[in-house]
C-alpha cells in the first residue's frame, strides 16, 4: 500500500519516468510520483532537489523532456499556466502573484469576474469575496486595496484566490513560511476541508513538523531524484533528513591541511539586516574557508549584503583587522578589501553586453588610468594576466562576457575581485548551475587566495561541497546563526538537523536558540 | 573575435551612414541646387545647434535617462547670455567671454539640478526634466521680461557666418564637441561609467561604484552642452529670447536615437548621434528644396524616426540571436571536451 509505481486506481496525478533537463543541470531524473484522489502530498528536500521544477511541470510552465504526466488516467501536457488551470490545477507560489492597485475581490476573482449587461457586478463580486475570506480566516474588507495588506494577509488571499475555483489538485508551494501560529492552524483546518472534499494537496515545505500535521504522504526528493515516498504516520523527523542527505558522501574536494587560519581579518558583531528578525555575529580569519550553510530565505544571503553594504542595516558592528570600520554602501566595503560575488552573476555580477576586460577593470579603474583616461592596453594585459591564471576559456579579451559560458562567466567575476586585490572575499553560491570542471578550478583559486592570507566565505546550498572545502561552517536558521562547527565536527545530518532548528521547533521570536557564535 | 567585434561595430555606424550617402545621393538627383555648395554650407549650419544639444543628449540616453528640458533650458541661457554680453560697460572681448561662461554655466546648473532631483529622490528623469522644462522656460521669460534681447557686438554676430573653406564654424564648433565627445566616452573612466551605469547599474554599484554621481554628472555636462549651443544660436541669430528652442528636445532625442542609441541605455555611441543629427538636417532640407510643405516634411520626419527605431531593433534582435546562440553551443561544446 505504499506502493506508487503500480498506480493505484485512485492516482488522480502520476509522474512516469519524467525528466527535465536545463543547460548542464538535470533538474528531474525518471521522476515517478502518484498523487492520490483526496490526499495532502508532502514534497521535502533540500535545495536544488527539484521541487520547484516538478511544481513548474506540473503548472504548464516547463514541459518535461522525457516521460510523462497522467491526469485521470489521461496524458496531460498543459503548453501554459491557462492549460493547467483549465485542468484543475491551481498553484499558490511562495512568490505572490497579486495586483496591489485592485481590490481584494477583484484579485480572488479576477480571471471571471461576475458580470452584468457587460459590467462587472460588484455587489456579487463583493459577496462571493467575502465567503471565500471567511473560509480562509482573512479578516478584510473585500473592497480594501491589495497593496495595504500585510504580508500573512496576502499569503491567505492567495488561499483565498486558489479556493475561488474548483480545483482537482491544488500545488502549496510554502505557504506557511509567513505565517503565524494561528494562521497556520487555520490553513490546516482549510486543507482538511478541501480533503474532505475530494481535492488533492500537493504541499512544499521546509518545516517537517507540520510536514507530519498535516501529510498523508511524504515523498523525498534529492539531486532531482524521487528518492521514496513515506506514510506519514510511520516516518520520523531523523529518517526524513537522512533521506534528503543520502548516503553518498563527496570526495575529491580539495582541502589543504597545511594552509592554517591567522589572525582575524573580518568580525562582524550583532549585524542585523534591515527587516531581519534577528542578528548575526561571525568572524573569519585570515587564511580560512569558512563556509556559511542554511536553507534558501535562512537570512544568509541577506546577512552578507548587509556586511557589504549592498542593504542597509539596522545595527551591528563590522570590524576589519580588529578595527572597527564604517560601511553604508559597497564602496565602502570595497575600500576596505571586502568584496562580494553575488549570488546572481548576470543580474549583480556581470554586465553582459561588455568585453571581458572592461568588466575585470571595473572593480579598479584608477589601476589602469591616468588623471581619469584608460590606458586600453594596460586594461586588456591585465586582464589577460587574469583570464591565464584562472584559465579562463574566451577568445579574447575583448569578447562580450554574455558571450562566455556559465562558469568562465562566474570566473570573470571572480577576476573583477582579484583584480581589486580582495582581502575578504564573500562568494554567495558561487558554483551554482557551474560545470564540475569548472567548479573544481574555482575551488582551488578560493585555497589559493586562503593560502595568501585572505579571508574566504562562501555561502552555499550544497552541503558537499561546503564540508569539502571548508575549514568551519556556519549555519544559518531561520535568521539566527544555529551552529558554528569546526571541521572535526562536520556531519550532513548535524547541519541539517541545525539548518531546520528554528523551523521545526521555534518560530521566529521564540526561545533561545542554541546558538552558537563565531570565535 | 576581435575582427568581429570591429565589423559590428562599424555595421552600426556605417548602416546609419549608408542611409545619409544614399538619402544625400536621391536628393542631389531629384532636388534642384541640393548639392550646391551654398546648400551644402547651409545644411551644414542647420544642423549644428541640434548636434550639440544631441551630443550632451547622448550622454543621458546612454544612462537609460531622458531631458526633456533642453529647449527651455536653450532658452533661458540665451536670455542670461544675451544680458551679460549686451551689459554696458564691459569691453568687447569681456563680455563675450563671460558671456559663453554665463550661458554654459547655467546649462550647467540646470542640468546639475536635473540630476540631483533625480537621484536623491530616485524620481524618473522623464517627470524631473518636464518639471525644468517648464521652470527654466518661466524664468527665461521672468528674467527678460518676455522681451527679445539683441544687439550683439559685430564680433560675436560674425562667428554665426563666418565659413573657413565654404565650411561653417558654427559647424566646427559642434564637429569638436561630437569628437570630443567621443573621446570621453570612449577613452575615459567618466565615459566607461556610462555605459557600464547604462547596461547594468546595479552590478556597477555592486562593485563599489557610486553610480548615483556618475549620473548626476552626465545631467551636467548635458546641460552644459545646451548652454554652449543656445551661445552658437545666439551667434547664428543675432538675438536672445526666451521663445527660442520649443521642441528642441524632441530634435535631439530623435537624433540620438536615429543614430542607433538604445532608449533602454548601455549601447550607443556619438558618430551615430551625429550621424543621426545629420540624417534630420539633411532630410528636412532636401524635402523642403523638392517643394514639401512644412506640414508634410513633419509627418515625414515623425515616420523616419519610428522607421529608424524599427530597423535598429531587427538590428539587436539579430545580434542577441547570435549571443544567444553561441553562448547556448559553447558549454555543450564545452561538456563534450569535459567529457571525453
Amino acid at each position: 500500500m505504499s506502493e506508487a509505481g503500480a498506480a493505484p486506481p485512485e492516482a488522480i496525478m502520476e509522474l512516469r519516468g519524467t525528466t527535465k533537463r536545463f543547460p548542464g543541470v538535470l533538474a528531474l531524473d525518471r521522476v515517478d510520483l502518484a498523487l492520490r484522489r483526496g490526499e495532502v502530498h508532502v514534497l521535502v528536500g533540500q535545495n536544488g532537489a527539484g521541487k520547484s521544477t516538478l511544481v513548474k511541470l506540473l503548472c504548464g510552465l516547463y514541459a518535461p523532456d522525457e516521460g510523462e504526466i497522467l491526469l485521470e488516467g489521461r496524458p496531460y501536457a498543459p503548453r501554459n499556466a491557462l492549460d493547467a488551470l483549465r485542468a484543475g490545477i491551481r498553484v499558490v507560489y511562495q512568490e505572490f502573484n497579486l495586483l496591489p492597485y485592485l481590490s481584494v475581490a477583484e484579485n480572488v476573482f479576477f480571471q471571471r469576474l461576475p458580470r452584468r449587461a457587460g459590467l462587472v457586478d460588484f455587489g456579487k463580486l463583493h459577496a462571493d469575496a467575502e465567503a471565500l475570506l471567511r473560509e480562509v480566516g482573512l479578516d478584510v474588507s473585500p473592497g480594501a486595496r491589495v497593496e495595504t495588506l500585510g504580508v500573512a494577509q496576502m499569503q491567505l488571499l492567495e488561499i483565498a484566490k486558489a479556493l475561488s475555483t474548483r480545483s482537482r489538485v491544488l500545488i502549496l508551494d510554502e505557504p506557511t513560511a509567513t505565517l503565524t501560529p494561528p494562521e497556520i492552524r487555520r490553513l490546516f483546518e482549510i486543507i482538511a476541508r478541501l480533503k474532505a472534499r475530494g481535492v488533492t494537496v500537493l504541499y512544499i515545505s521546509h518545516r517537517l513538523q507540520e510536514v507530519f500535521e498535516v501529510g498523508d504522504r511524504i515523498t523525498v526528493l534529492r539531486n532531482g531524484r524521487k528518492v521514496e515516498t513515506l506514510e506519514a504516520a510511520r516516518a520520523e523527523v531523523p529518517q526524513i533528513v537522512r533521506l534528503m542527505v543520502g548516503r553518498e558522501l563527496g570526495s575529491g574536494y580539495p582541502f589543504h591541511p597545511e594552509v592554517a587560519a591567522g589572525d582575524e581579518i573580518l568580525r562582524a558583531e550583532d549585524l542585523r539586516p534591515r527587516g531581519a528578525a534577528h542578528a548575526a555575529s561571525f568572524a573569519v580569519r585570515r587564511g580560512e574557508l569558512v563556509g556559511v550553510a542554511g536553507l534558501v530565505g535562512s537570512g544568509r544571503t541577506e546577512a552578507m549584503r548587509a556586511l557589504f553594504g549592498a542593504d542597509p542595516r539596522t545595527g551591528g558592528r563590522i570590524l576589519r583587522d580588529g578595527r572597527e570600520i564604517a560601511i553604508r554602501r559597497p564602496r565602502d566595503a570595497v575600500r576596505h578589501g571586502i568584496c562580494l560575488l553575488t549570488e546572481d552573476r548576470k543580474a549583480q555580477g556581470l554586465i553582459l553586453e561588455m568585453p571581458c576586460y572592461a568588466n575585470v577593470t571595473l572593480t579598479d579603474l584608477a589601476r589602469v588610468s591616468r588623471a581619469g583616461l584608460l590606458d586600453g592596453a594596460a586594461e586588456r594585459s591585465a586582464t589577460r594576466e587574469l583570464v591565464r591564471e584562472l584559465d579562463i576559456k574566451t577568445p579574447s579579451v575583448d569578447q562580450l562576457v554574455g558571450n562566455l559560458s556559465g562558469g568562465n562567466q562566474q570566473k570573470v567575476v571572480l577576476a573583477k575581485w582579484l583584480f581589486r586585490r580582495a582581502e575578504v572575499l564573500i562568494c554567495d553560491e558561487p558554483t551554482r548551475g557551474i560545470d564540475v570542471g569548472a567548479r573544481f578550478e574555482i575551488y582551488e583559486l578560493l585555497w589559493r587566495l586562503a593560502a595568501a592570507g585572505k579571508g574566504v566565505v562562501i555561502v552555499s546550498s550544497d552541503l558537499e561541497e561546503l564540508m569539502g572545502i571548508c575549514h568551519r561552517i556556519l549555519v544559518f536558521s531561520n535568521g539566527r546563526i544555529t551552529a558554528d562547527l569546526p571541521r572535526a565536527e562536520f556531519g550532513q545530518e548535524r547541519i541539517l538537523e541545525r539548518a531546520y532548528q528554528e523551523y521545526v521547533h521555534g518560530r521566529p521570536g521564540g526561545e533561545d536558540p542554541a546558538a552558537a557564535t563565531a570565535g | 573575435m576581435r575582427a568581429r567585434h570591429i565589423l559590428h561595430l562599424l555595421f552600426r555606424e556605417v548602416g546609419i551612414g549608408l542611409a545619409l550617402v544614399l538619402m544625400a545621393a536621391a536628393f542631389s538627383a531629384f532636388a534642384p541646387h541640393f548639392a550646391s555648395m551654398a546648400n551644402l554650407t547651409n545644411i551644414l549650419t542647420q544642423i549644428s545647434i541640434n548636434t550639440v544639444i544631441s551630443v550632451g543628449m547622448t550622454f543621458v540616453i546612454l544612462l537609460g535617462g531622458i531631458d526633456l528640458s533642453v529647449g527651455s533650458v536653450l532658452a533661458l541661457a540665451t536670455i542670461v547670455g544675451g544680458l551679460v554680453i549686451t551689459r554696458e560697460g564691459l569691453p568687447i572681448g569681456a563680455a563675450i567671454v563671460l558671456s559663453v561662461l554665463a550661458s554654459t554655466l547655467v546649462g550647467c546648473l540646470c542640468g546639475l539640478f536635473n540630476g540631483v532631483v533625480c537621484e536623491r529622490w530616485k524620481i524618473h528623469s522623464f517627470i524631473v526634466t518636464l518639471g525644468m522644462l517648464n521652470i527654466a522656460r518661466g524664468a527665461a521669460l521672468q528674467i527678460s521680461n518676455s522681451r527679445t534681447i539683441f544687439e550683439f557686438p559685430d564680433a560675436f554676430n560674425a562667428v554665426g557666418s563666418a565659413t573657413v573653406v565654404g565650411v561653417p564654424v558654427i559647424f566646427l564648433i559642434a564637429l569638436g564637441l561630437v569628437l570630443l565627445g567621443r573621446f570621453v566616452l570612449a577613452r575615459t573612466v567618466f565615459g566607461r561609467m556610462i555605459y557600464a551605469i547604462g547596461n547594468n547599474e546595479e552590478a556597477v554599484r555592486l562593485s563599489g561604484h557610486a553610480p548615483a554621481l556618475y549620473k548626476v554628472a552626465a545631467f551636467t555636462v548635458c546641460g552644459g552642452m545646451v548652454g554652449l549651443a543656445a551661445i552658437m544660436y545666439m551667434m547664428r541669430l543675432n538675438i536672445a529670447s526666451p521663445i527660442l528652442g520649443v521642441g528642441f528636445e524632441l530634435n535631439a532625442i530623435a537624433a540620438v536615437v536615429i543614430g542607433g542609441t538604445s532608449m533602454s541605455g548601455g549601447k550607443g555611441s556619438m558618430v551615430g548621434t551625429f550621424l543621426g543629427a545629420s540624417i534630420m538636417g539633411v532630410l528636412n532640407n532636401g524635402l523642403l528644396l523638392l517643394g514639401m510643405g512644412d506640414f508634410a516634411r513633419q509627418m515625414v520626419t515623425g515616420l523616419i524616426i519610428v522607421v529608424a527605431v524599427i530597423v535598429d531593433k531587427y538590428r539587436a534582435r539579430a545580434l542577441v540571436h547570435y549571443a544567444f546562440t553561441a553562448a547556448a553551443a559553447r558549454p555543450a561544446a564545452e561538456r563534450r571536451a569535459g567529457a571525453a
